[in-house]
């Protein structure tokens, strides 16, 4: 028997769009409405030919796309908008058929490209779950077996006789994703569902997925949230235009589509050239890098480990009051931090011409999982003068290997916050139940 | 352990393709779970319900014994115009509602088609099944007024599960064409009443097929519904129209309509998702 889940040799997909598309004022659509019949209708009759190019401009949504899965691994499917995750997912759902290659799947596939497909707005919660679990896959005799649990897990077990127009929107997606959440088979597809809901619910989901990873089933897993795909995949795919540009580790996929989306971000910039250099007469920017606690430079931190980021930089003009300053972002944009250097050396002391090297520590654990992208910039103050400021000097990555010395704990599902500090805890405790009536 | 690993293979597929019709079988629980969908909503926010199945076909009924039979006095082949109606109508209710219904049903049910999968024929299968309830139902009151204008239905009426069987496949037949067709020319959608219509008087309903000669008679059951009106008119009212050469020719028509149905769909399937 052999170890492979699924392996996709050359899969192609090519779409027609249709020159339906274009935009077009009322006057030319109703002027359409009149020809076009005409067209198709000789059309019809004609063999189609390839030259009609103004109506079907063909576009690859995937091309030639090789990879292997093997049984239990746990595969996320990363990559911009259009770049091919969801038509990959449909194929591998059978939904669609490639235009060449193939796929060759090994075990029972069960996906989930939508929660609350078939969900009937006048039937009931008790209805819906029997025929959603039908549409999903499930046997009927599997959803009985099942329905105390699903109905636990969605907390709706008061209206589970109401039809589900009446839900809230929350109720609705709890029902609908604790059916998906169910279902039993060696490979489950997974298609972006845990973007719905409330952050609690979502939680709930992830928690769910986990476990479902945990047990050894294979899960391909499309998302655009990166920290999703770090903690649930061991593996990831990274996509294109169609293309598989990247296969590997997950948490390096991810950095690297990161890294690829914002374009130039790595541990480490150096303007070789004087002229490109960022800054003016009195500074310029030579370098700035991320390094790790050992010292190397590298854009993989872990969460546990303390993080330097360093600024080398010329003075040019001597006898000015320097101060440099990082600006920290996570990915969503937010800042997270300025630090201004207080180095008490250089504090308030004019700088003589010659090469410098501010650095900053972070501190292990006080970072949230996550990208980072740093702002670099130094400053004369009085009168305030920017000297030079590079928005997007660096990034790299705080990951969290979930063992066990983080601010996490033992939990390991979502912990959201900008920061995830370690704190101190303290318990105190006493066995004397009296000292409760007191 | 893994006992057993079943494998698929996905690749393009070119020209015909075989009908997997054991695959259908394998779904036979969705298709379960489609039509108790399908009976369920069907009648869900009416206040008539199930009703609706026997007051269809009953009305259309009275409006034909006023037109056709009082005012247009069309022969009925000496047996009650109104009776020699409604048993007609009953099996072409089944007929046209299944294929209305089955036509529209995959673009009705786009959101399914576009995110699970499932043999495809299910669907159109599904919507012609769910009408035989409604059947069930307008056809115990044809009995009973059969019985009330004091016929006997003779043994004959052990071929009704026959001629149902062939509105079936008449039915389901079309409804493939026409489902498939549906997915890509959304032209379909206005050509279904129309066609329902055209049919309707094509079909000795409203008048009784010996008013046409041999051979004319033979070729009209080119349109198995004749085959089925005259069959039912046969077996519950004892009309001299028993199943001869029209019937054969109502049956060949009937199964060239579904397996031609069938290929056609299963050669468009593939695209189904790309365009509906």
């Amino acid at each position: 028997m052999s170890d492979i889940a699924i392996h996709v040799q050359d899969l192609s997909k090519q779409y027609q769009i249709g020159a339906h598309l274009k935009k077009q004022n009322f006057r030319e659509a109703l002027k359409d409405s009149f020809k076009k019949p005409i067209r198709r209708v000789a059309r019809f009759f004609r063999r189609p030919t390839m030259n009609e190019s103004e109506e079907a401009q063909m576009i690859w949504a995937l091309k030639e796309v090789c990879f292997q899965i093997k049984h239990g691994d746990r595969l996320g499917i990363i990559g911009r908008n259009g770049s091919g995750k969801s038509t990959l997912l449909k194929i591998l759902s059978r939904i669609t058929l490639p235009t060449s290659g193939f796929a060759e799947i090994h075990g029972r596939v069960r996906s989930l490209l939508e929660v609350g497909t078939g969900f009937h707005a006048e039937l009931t919660g008790r209805e819906n779950i029997y025929l959603n679990g039908a549409i999903l896959g499930m046997k009927k005799a599997e959803i009985r077996k099942k329905f105390d649990e699903i109905v636990a897990f969605s907390e709706v077990e008061k209206f589970i006789d109401t039809p589900v127009k009446h839900y809230s929107s929350g109720m609705y997606l709890r029902m609908a994703f604790a059916v998906a959440a169910h279902l039993e088979s060696e490979i489950l597809i997974v298609d972006e569902i845990l973007a719905v809901g409330d952050g609690r619910f979502q939680r709930k989901c992830l928690n769910k997925m986990q476990e479902v990873g945990n047990e050894g089933r294979t899960v391909l897993f499309v998302s655009h949230s990166m920290p999703a795909v770090t903690r649930l995949c061991n593996r990831a795919l990274l996509l294109d235009e169609g293309r598989l540009v990247g296969e590997g580790p997950a948490h390096e996929m991810v950095r690297t589509y990161s890294s690829g989306g914002l374009n130039y971000l790595s541990a480490e910039r150096v303007w070789q050239n004087p002229q490109k250099r960022p800054g003016g007469e009195v500074a310029q920017l030579r370098a700035v890098r991320v390094k790790k606690e050992d010292g190397q430079i590298g854009d993989m931190v872990d969460i546990n480990k303390s993080i330097e980021i360093e600024m080398e930089y010329d003075v040019l003009k001597p006898g000015y009051i320097l101060l440099p300053h990082y600006h920290l972002l996570n990915e969503e944009g937010i800042l997270v931090f300025k630090a201004l250097d207080v180095d008490p050396d250089w504090r308030k002391r004019s700088r003589p011409g010659g090469r410098f090297t501010s650095s900053v520590l972070i501190p292990a654990n006080l970072l949230q999982e996550g990208l980072y992208s740093v702002k670099a910039a130094l400053i004369t103050i009085d009168p305030m003068i920017i000297q030079f400021y590079e928005p997007d000097a660096v990034a790299f990555q705080v990951i969290d290997n979930n063992d066990g010395d983080s601010a996490r704990g033992d939990y390991a599902g979502n912990i959201e916050g900008v920061v995830r500090p370690l704190l101190k805890w303290t318990t105190s405790f006493s066995p004397d139940r009296q000292h409760l009536s007191k | 352990m893994r006992p057993e690993i079943a494998s698929i293979r996905i690749e393009p597929s070119r020209g015909w393709v075989s009908l997997q019709l054991r695959e259908i079988w394998e779904y036979r629980e969705l298709l379960y779970f489609l039509i108790w969908r399908d009976m369920k909503v069907r009648y869900k926010q009416t206040i008539l319900g199930g009703a609706w199945a026997i007051i269809q076909p009953f009305f259309t009924m009275v409006v034909f014994s006023l037109f056709f039979g009082k005012l247009a006095k069309v022969p009925s082949d000496g047996i009650p115009y109104p009776i020699f109606s409604f048993t007609a109508l009953v099996p072409w209710s089944f007929f046209a509602n299944g294929l209305n219904q089955a036509s529209n049903s995959l673009v009705g049910n786009s959101n399914l088609i576009t995110k699970v999968y499932f043999p495809r024929m299910c669907m159109p299968i599904a919507s012609i099944i769910g009408g035989i309830i409604d059947f069930a139902l307008a056809f115990s009151v044809l009995i009973g007024m059969v019985l009330y204008y004091g016929i006997i239905p003779s043994g004959h009426i052990i071929w009704i599960p026959f001629f149902l069987m062939l509105a079936f496949s008449t039915s389901l037949g079309a409804s493939l064409w026409l489902s498939a067709l549906y997915v890509k020319f959304h032209d379909v959608r206005h050509i279904i009443p129309f066609l329902t219509q055209i049919w309707l008087f094509a079909t000795p309903i409203a008048y009784p097929s010996s008013l046409l000669k041999e051979p004319w008679f033979t070729i009209y059951g080119i349109n198995p519904m004749t085959g089925v009106v005259e069959g039912f008119r046969w077996a519950l009212l004892g009309t001299d129209t028993a199943p001869g050469p029209i019937i054969i020719v109502s049956s060949l028509v009937a199964l060239g309509l579904l397996l031609s149905g069938a290929f056609y769909f299963r050669r468009m399937e593939k695209t189904f998702a790309d365009v509906v």
